[in-house]
């Protein structure tokens, strides 16, 4: 036990290092902006009083290293800085999004889940079969389509045709949590298909892995029936990858929620972020792209953490 | 190869009947297309007629043509980045397996950092710095893609560093590039091309997704991407424009997804 926690203190030290490093990059990024960014981002009919102003709000005056330092001091006490284009404090716009986008995401994971692990033991299940046949092509196809083709096929049916589903998520936050539910049903579900596809395809393969061992075998022979064998026996010991896939699907739901709300033109730190990069509203975009990122990492040591807790095997190896 | 053609299982024929078709569309685009790639020809979102077979776009461009255009602009977007990507990603990953000690430490842990971010966010910050050019485009995904190919050819070019036939080159005196493209190079080629097909997939449908965001290709150029996102607002009104290029850009993607499948599992030597 003392081993695994030291594993884990050491994988979340390495997550630290990696979030500290990219906030250099990003910090950096910008940094090499061609020119001045000053003079970029305003343009050039800008007056030099206006130049001067904008760059004594992006500190610019100071030397990099000072700039960096008190940039970074003023993201882990929440403050962003004031955005380019319409001045309001980043934090205030980011927390709302950043919620917005995790209800978003948790929702698509919370159905994708349960669907994909059934459909997985199903699929193990009646192997080689038409069944097993159909759901890898079906799955295979929903992870070769773009996201957005899978958005606007949804949106043609629930929406255009049938009436049920606005195709605006358009939510805000006073709406009670059902009506917010119902508005965010459609991207939800695209993101649903997408991270069924892949938890379902993993699912499916670990337990078929499982199913070539002794103990298996064993418990054919003892005549035991095929769905207890699959749901007791082989089950329980292909959690560590289907743990791992679903983690790992929590971090690109991060990202893939990008695009879904661009679509749904759903107000989260997705959408947030495209609006920014095309007005090149850099403190915006740095505050969130950092954002994203911590997340991301988070997820991903999330997964590894969870991996080793499941697999005994993992405890014992490197970082 | 001819023999290999011929023992392949029917949906890797299937994925390669869908490409070629793209392909033919793409290389013959000026003899196919019935306009000019950029000239408005009808009403806006007309509806598919011996005029315009596809419709028409939302400001009155034909829409066949803006799609057998867009299949020349996406593919040769996409190629050319997949193929500068593989040579960043395997000239380092070879350069790591054979020089190994500090250079492949240096390379290894500046590639596990810009892993350890989201490629779509990395790239969007990046394109909010150097402002979204065609090759500002190609350079940015073929960078943070060639961490992938990196990964795989350092990998594999390791396994085949050790063999006897590298050691004898070494010791005959070869260099460093030498051994990398007459011994690495020829053996590490069957995995790379299944990689190759997959990651032209996932930079395709990458490019896609910025051309979607408004990021990508700009606007008149024909791009699938963009053409989605021209014509969202036709969903709305039960017109299904948006529908044609987003499902183009499917089929190109499980075309290459069907012929990845079976390199995989020629390379893997699977029977069942």
């Amino acid at each position: 036990m003392k081993q695994v926690l030291w594993l884990i203190l050491k994988r979340t030290g390495a997550s630290v290092v990696t979030i500290f490093i990219i906030s250099l990059i990003i910090f950096i990024g910008v940094e090499l902006l061609p020119g001045d960014v000053a003079e970029t981002v305003l343009g050039q009919s800008a007056t030099p009083e206006t130049v001067a102003a904008f760059r004594k709000e992006l500190k610019l005056d100071l030397p990099p290293p000072v700039r960096y330092m008190s940039w970074l001091k003023d993201f882990v006490h929440g403050e962003f800085g004031n955005s380019l284009a319409n001045k309001r404090p980043v934090a205030q716009q980011i927390t709302w999004r950043f919620a917005n986008s995790l209800l978003l995401a948790s929702t698509a994971i919370l159905i994708a889940v349960p669907v994909a692990v059934i459909l997985g033991i199903l699929a193990a299940l009646y192997r080689n079969t038409l069944f097993d046949k159909t759901i890898s092509a079906v799955t295979l196809s929903f992870i070769s389509f773009p996201e957005f083709f899978i958005a606007y096929i949804l949106i043609g049916i629930f929406s255009v045709k049938f009436n049920i589903f606005p195709s605006l998520a358009a939510i805000n936050a006073n709406m009670p949590l059902g009506t917010k539910l119902y508005t965010i049903l459609l991207p939800a579900l695209t993101l649903t298909f997408i991270v069924t596809a892949h938890i379902m395809r993993q699912t499916r393969a670990a337990i078929i892995n499982v199913l070539a061992s002794a103990y298996i075998e064993m418990a054919e022979l003892k005549g035991l029936r095929r769905l207890r064998i699959i749901a007791l026996h082989a089950f329980p010991n292909s959690l560590s990858p289907v743990i791992n896939v679903i983690a790992v699907n929590m971090a690109y739901l991060v990202v893939g929620v990008v695009i879904v709300e661009v679509v749904f033109v759903y107000p989260g730190l997705g959408q947030l972020l495209v609006d920014a990069v095309s007005k090149r509203d850099l403190p915006v975009v740095q505050a969130s792209g950092l954002i994203f990122a911590i997340t991301y990492i988070f997820l991903n040591l999330l997964a590894d953490v969870m991996s080793m807790l499941a697999n005994p095997k993992l405890r014992k190896s490197q970082l | 190869m001819l023999k290999l053609l011929r023992q392949s299982p029917t949906s890797a024929r299937i994925g390669m009947a869908m490409i070629s078709l793209m392909l033919i569309f793409a290389i013959f685009a000026p003899v196919i297309a019935t306009y000019e790639e950029t000239s408005v020809v009808g009403d806006v979102w007309e509806g598919s007629s011996s005029r315009f077979y596809l419709g028409t776009d939302q400001i009155g461009r034909d829409l066949f043509t803006r799609m057998v255009y867009g299949a020349r602009n996406t593919i040769a977007l996409a190629f050319a980045t997949t193929a500068l990507s593989f040579f960043i990603g395997v000239l380092f990953g070879f350069l790591a397996a054979t020089k190994g000690g500090w250079f492949d430490q240096i390379i290894s842990r500046v590639i596990d950092i810009i892993m350890a971010f989201p490629t779509l966010i990395f790239c969007l910050m990046i394109l909010s710095v150097v402002g979204p050019s065609i090759t500002n485009l190609i350079i940015t995904i073929a960078i943070l893609d060639s961490t992938r190919v990196y990964r795989l050819s350092r990998a594999v070019a390791m396994d085949i560093a050790v063999m006897e036939f590298v050691e004898v080159a070494r010791l005959r005196g070869e260099g460093a590039w030498w051994i990398m493209r007459r011994e690495l190079l020829p053996n590490a080629l069957p995995p790379l091309v299944a990689e190759f097909g997959l990651r032209f997939c996932f930079v395709f449908l990458f490019i896609a997704s910025l051309s979607f965001l408004g990021l990508g290709i700009q606007p008149p150029t024909a791009d699938w991407g963009a053409m989605v996102r021209e014509n969202a607002g036709a969903i709305t009104f039960g017109i299904y424009t948006p529908l044609i290029p987003a499902g183009a850009i499917a089929f190109l993607t499980v075309g290459v997804n069907l012929i990845v499948d079976w390199f995989l599992h020629l390379a893997s030597g699977l029977e069942d």
